[in-house]
């Protein structure tokens, strides 16, 4: 089994962990949401395999539909930011006077304190779902795009690109097929560090009440309720939703390895 | 006919050479030397418009060329390796520059299974040749070969040099050659070589007859093949 095979089933096994995980609501239904004050704190046991919270809610089920919410909210605000930073990187390549704008337009984010700024989107937009990633996906591009740009200077200094240039294609025709597909990896890798960080912030805005609903199941909103019980000893509302995210962001990351192996082809046969 | 009328280029206000003039005609390969650091590449890139000079001009049949199209004078690197596009395979690289002509194809002795390889998958002789095809498909009238066949060994060396100087012949392509080893340009060369200096060329006659080299069909050691001079 060569390189190129290994990745594309590493690829493939996580793909499909993220899809059960995306699906698995549906099968749950109300379960984990619905409070049963018959079955308030358990312990981990054959009935309730991740124990219960406070209000009776299966922990499992709770886990799933939140794993399932922060991969939404993750995956459209880390893909939002994303895509800004490609474009921006993008700019910085199409000439120097949009160098310059894109660079101008980079500092000034950068120069903003990042949670003030999530604050205040998420604040004026009346806080919820959409205020979240939205506030997520425009306080987060500015370092990708930095990292982008300087990737794209390099790439767009390389004796290949001068020599498409020799041939007579267009500057649209190179950054569509010589730049942007080296920025690919860079992108990826920085979407799976940004994911991480969307959910986190959506679980800080949370706390700090801009965020979601209290009475939705994120990751976030779990953790945040943990830390008021487990030094009652009720340590598995923290561990097994913490753990669960840790599997998640771990699926990411090697769905993101195994991808750059396959879009890099001399890296694949290392 | 390509003309470069008192050319000067340098780095950072750092002049490499001035006062650099000469005629290249179609048809004909031109041999360029000269110590480590004296401009050669540099010369070689202004010629191809790749690198603006501080002062002169190029012209080819008394007109500038227009950018925005494909060049009339290719640039060929010397690591083929870092002219192309590591993600692309063989057949994208090629088909950049156009549909290669099926002559050309068999000449270089293109394989029709490296068109489905990576370029770090083929060896440095056959990127070189890859190389130059390319550059061929986009109908130069003027080829820069800077020490294209420096890492190579001597006999594949006189094969890719036959075949330039057999295509330089019949598509009345005008070659610069650049490379330090001076035998080989006194042998390639059939106008003469010239030695790049802080004051511009010097031309050297070759001493001994000017041809280009045979590649040694049969099969014959590397060092007899490197020897065979035959007409220009």
């Amino acid at each position: 089994m060569n390189g190129r095979v290994g990745a594309l089933l590493a690829a493939l096994l996580a793909a499909m962990l993220i899809v059960a995980i995306a699906l698995a609501p549906a099968g749950l239904g109300e379960t984990g949401i619905r409070a049963d004050f018959a079955a308030r704190n358990l312990a981990p046991q054959s009935g309730h395999l991740f124990g219960t919270d406070q209000m009776g809610r299966d922990m499992l089920a709770r886990s799933l539909h939140g794993l399932a919410l922060s991969l939404e909210i993750g995956l459209i605000a880390a893909g939002l930011s994303v895509a800004i930073a490609i474009l921006m990187a993008t700019l910085s390549g199409l000439g120097r006077g949009t160098d310059r704008i894109a660079g101008f337009v980079t500092d000034a984010m950068l120069a903003m304190p990042h949670l003030m700024l999530l604050i205040l989107i998420s604040f004026a937009l009346g806080g919820g779902t959409a205020a979240v990633v939205i506030a997520v996906a425009i306080s987060h591009w500015p370092r990708l795009a930095r990292i982008l740009r300087a990737e794209l200077l390099q790439v767009a200094a390389a004796p290949y690109i001068e020599t498409s240039r020799a041939l007579g294609r267009s500057r649209v025709f190179i950054i569509r097929h010589h730049i942007l597909p080296h920025l690919l990896p860079q992108a990826l890798v920085g979407f799976l560090l940004m994911f991480p960080h969307a959910i986190l912030h959506e679980a800080g805005l949370t706390f700090l009440g801009f965020g979601l609903e209290p009475s939705r199941p994120a990751i976030g909103v779990m953790l945040t309720e943990a830390m008021r019980h487990i030094s009652a000893g009720r340590w598995w509302l923290a561990l097994f939703p913490g753990a669960m995210l840790l599997a998640l962001v771990l699926a990411f990351e090697t769905l993101g390895s195994a991808l750059r192996r396959l879009i890099t082809p001399r890296e694949a046969q290392c | 006919m390509l003309e470069a009328h008192d050319l000067a280029a340098g780095f950072d206000g750092r002049t490499l050479f001035d006062g650099v003039t000469f005629a290249l005609e179609s048809g004909r390969i031109m041999g360029l030397c000269g110590a480590s650091g004296a401009g050669k590449t540099t010369l070689g890139r202004v010629i191809a418009g790749l690198h603006r000079p501080s002062a002169g001009v190029v012209r080819i049949d008394g007109q500038q060329p227009a950018s925005g199209k494909a060049q009339p004078v290719q640039y060929l690197h010397q690591s083929p390796l870092a002219a192309m596009n590591p993600r692309w395979k063989i057949r994208c690289i090629l088909a950049e520059a156009g549909q290669p002509e099926a002559g050309l194809l068999t000449a270089f002795g293109v394989d029709a299974e490296w068109m489905g390889r990576f370029p770090h998958e083929l060896s440095g002789g056959q990127l070189q040749r890859i190389s130059i095809l390319r550059a061929l498909t986009a109908n130069p009238r003027y080829l820069i070969a800077d020490e294209i066949t420096a890492p190579l060994d001597p006999v594949s060396q006189a094969r890719i040099w036959h075949l330039l100087g057999q295509i330089a012949r019949s598509k009345q392509i005008g070659i610069l050659a650049i490379s330090h080893d001076r035998a080989l340009l006194d042998r390639i060369c059939c106008q003469g070589r010239f030695e790049l200096g802080q004051r511009g060329l010097i031309r050297h006659e070759a001493a001994g007859p000017v041809g280009v080299i045979d590649p040694d069909p049969a099969g014959r050691s590397a060092r007899s093949a490197g020897r065979t001079a035959v007409r220009c």
